[in-house]
């Protein structure tokens, strides 16, 4: 994985500091063109990773992206799923069967040929199947090297103690897309446990990461104590917690952490953008060229 | 240990199980819901029993509380059964149908001393709870008025007819999304006594209205308006907003950010004269299990709490449930005046 990794929270009014600032930028993307802009923008700045939700509007980026194949083919997307919100209203007015209905491709019922609906309601694995076949869709012909599932999901799944539904879509994600599964989640060290109990080992997770233990469920001590000890592939996310902490000051703090491999960021301006991928590129560890794990800035191989 | 169990798994439902499924103090020992589909999946992937009838539920299982996450309609009969039992009970918003219903579950729950509590959560969210403490600390001086506000994108087209179309049964935005304001106004700066000017506006659905307006008066005779609109597709999902005008000031509060002008400054609160805006990074109740908000597992924690130190909940308790569905039926009531007088 990169060390950066751009995200889209800014394109789709997600702001968790302020709903005000949030409406300001869904003002800002209104056009696709001008998320398209700040992505040019980001990958002339040798970013090569996007990790973004499977929001309908991301289907008009990729739209974008085979359009290009020259400029994009370097290109990553890391597709996380579902667009919750999207199924949470839908759920709220057509119930659970509806909103099936109206998000699994086709007729359901002739989808499941073998014997409709009273098949459809044992096959869980099936119906997980077809919704990721469908969230899926808008990247077909894109790199997508790491699928995750979104924090709403893990965490449901994860509290409802349905670990073996993990160890399913761990597997489909490898078989089917040939891809690396990773887990966005609010409860890192609960997650860790859960996804290791079931045989998944060395995952990659996706988990806010701040010095001040903003959204670190269970306190930043156990985030901290599995940054130090456990084996996995740590992505650092809400690195700026919503904006209380300087970008500096923030960065510095998931150095301390060799194994944290990436950092998930969002911003708008190039400034931003640029400011905060020199400060990842400094801070995070990364193998120097005398093969020591060390920080570049504190390695003397020269 | 304490032993729990949900009845309903709606998205509420299975959001409240994720969150007691995880909790270090309680064993979530069953589920009840009529939707074999539903059944299936948690037999299939997790050791909890499943049932279809929660009076079959009861029975079998050793329970110490339920919590029911059903359409409003069936609140009342779930509830008194479980209270009946002697089972500490956290009830999904809003609480009842009609107020006389309301009434008897708060007099059992009260006589029983069983554990009560309902599922407003914003009173879990560490800025509303900073909004409150701000004025009960009298940083804006005398209260003049106040706004309460609710928009999102809940009824965006003209289709869709499930219970929450249903006026009879607990549907509509005034249940849905208008409590939840209410009960804020409610406990931030007090108890309405009387709605007037009140509108139920029908945008898309039919049967049931997707925008609420009105005036509320509390006892003391500070005024503030109600303006609550699920039909908004403005905002990518619910966003309310508590804003109070005093002699002193201003506070603009919401889920993220909490906004104060004041004339002149506060010394003991630290506020400045003109604007200080606060964060919700600042007020978020640390939570050992997040789903969706810390407010959700807050206040499952308190639920707990109450049970396992024998004391009943001071927050979102039956009676303030209760006191939100009598603001809810003072604007109905005004609201067909309204249309009458024309």
């Amino acid at each position: 994985m990169d060390k950066t990794l751009f995200g889209d929270n800014q394109f789709f009014a997600v702001n968790h500091a302020s709903d005000e600032k949030a409406r300001a930028q869904s003002v800002r993307f209104k056009e696709d063109s001008a998320i398209i802009k700040v992505l040019d923008q980001a990958i002339d700045m040798g970013i090569n990773t996007f990790m973004c939700t499977t929001h309908d509007r991301i289907a008009n980026i990729c739209d974008h992206l085979r359009a290009n194949p020259a400029r994009y083919k370097n290109f990553n997307i890391y597709p996380c799923m579902p667009y919750a919100h999207k199924y949470a209203n839908a759920v709220t007015e057509l119930g659970i069967m509806g909103t099936i209905k109206q998000y699994v491709p086709g007729n359901v019922f002739s989808t499941f040929a073998k014997g409709g609906f009273a098949f459809l309601s044992k096959d869980f694995i099936g119906l997980m199947e077809l919704l990721i076949d469908a969230e899926m869709k808008m990247f077909k012909g894109i790199n997508t090297p790491v699928i995750f599932i979104q924090n709403v999901l893990t965490d449901m799944i994860l509290g409802l103690k349905m670990y073996d539904v993990f160890k399913e879509y761990d597997a489909y994600i490898r078989k089917k897309f040939n891809a690396e599964p990773g887990y966005i989640t609010m409860n890192m060290p609960r997650l860790l446990d859960a996804l290791n109990s079931v045989g998944i080992e060395n995952p990659i997770i996706c988990s806010s990461i701040n010095k001040i233990g903003f959204r670190m469920s269970g306190g930043i001590e156990i985030y901290e104590k599995y940054l130090n000890e456990k084996q996995f592939r740590p992505i650092a996310m809400q690195v700026l917690a919503a904006g209380a902490i300087r970008p500096k000051e923030a960065i510095e703090y998931l150095g301390k952490f060799p194994r944290i491999e990436s950092v998930l960021f969002g911003a708008s301006s190039k400034e931003h953008i640029r400011e905060t991928m020199d400060l990842i590129e400094v801070n995070l560890y990364q193998s120097c060229h005398c093969e020591e794990e060390v920080l570049i800035p504190s390695c003397h191989c020269e | 240990m304490i032993n729990g169990a949900i009845i309903g798994l709606g998205k509420m439902g299975l959001s409240h199980a994720a969150i007691v499924g995880a909790h270090p103090d309680v064993e979530m020992v069953a589920v009840c819901d009529t939707s074999s589909m539903v059944l299936d999946a948690f037999k299939k992937f997790s050791k909890v029993n499943t049932y279809s009838d929660y009076k079959e539920m009861i029975e079998k299982e050793s329970l110490d509380f339920v919590l029911v996450a059903t359409p409003t309609r069936f609140h009342y009969p779930m509830v008194n059964y479980a209270l009946g039992k002697g089972l500490h009970v956290y009830c999904e918003k809003p609480f009842s149908l009609t107020t006389q219903e309301g009434e008897e579950l708060v007099q059992i729950a009260r006589s029983k001393g069983l554990v009560n509590q309902v599922g407003y959560h914003n009173q879990f969210i560490g800025t509303f709870r900073e909004l409150k403490r701000l004025i009960n600390a009298g940083v804006l001086g005398e209260v003049i008025h106040f706004v309460g506000e609710a928009y999102g994108p809940v009824v965006t087209k003209e289709k869709g007819n499930t219970w929450r179309s249903k006026p009879e049964e607990g549907g509509g935005c005034l249940y849905d999304y208008s409590s939840h304001v209410l009960n804020l106004i409610q406990e931030i700066v007090g108890r309405p006594v009387k709605a007037s000017g009140s509108q139920l506006k029908s945008i898309y659905s039919k049967g049931v209205e997707d925008a609420v307006y009105g005036t509320l008066t509390l006892a003391n005779g500070v005024s503030g308006l109600l303006s609550v609109n699920w039909s908004d597709e403005t905002y990518r999902k619910m966003s309310t907003s508590i804003t109070v005008i005093g002699k002193n000031g201003k506070i603009i509060c919401d889920a993220t950010e909490i906004k104060i002008f004041l004339k002149e400054p506060v010394k003991k609160e630290g506020l400045d004269k003109g604007w200080t805006t606060k964060y919700i990074t600042d007020f978020a109740i640390p939570v050992d299990f997040y789903l969706r908000g810390e407010e959700y597992s807050a206040q499952i924690d308190h639920f707990i709490s109450c049970i396992k130190n024998k004391k009943q909940a001071v927050i979102n308790s039956f009676e303030q449930g209760l006191y939100t569905d009598k603001v809810i039926e003072m604007i109905i009531t005004d609201a067909k005046k309204q249309l009458t007088n024309g």
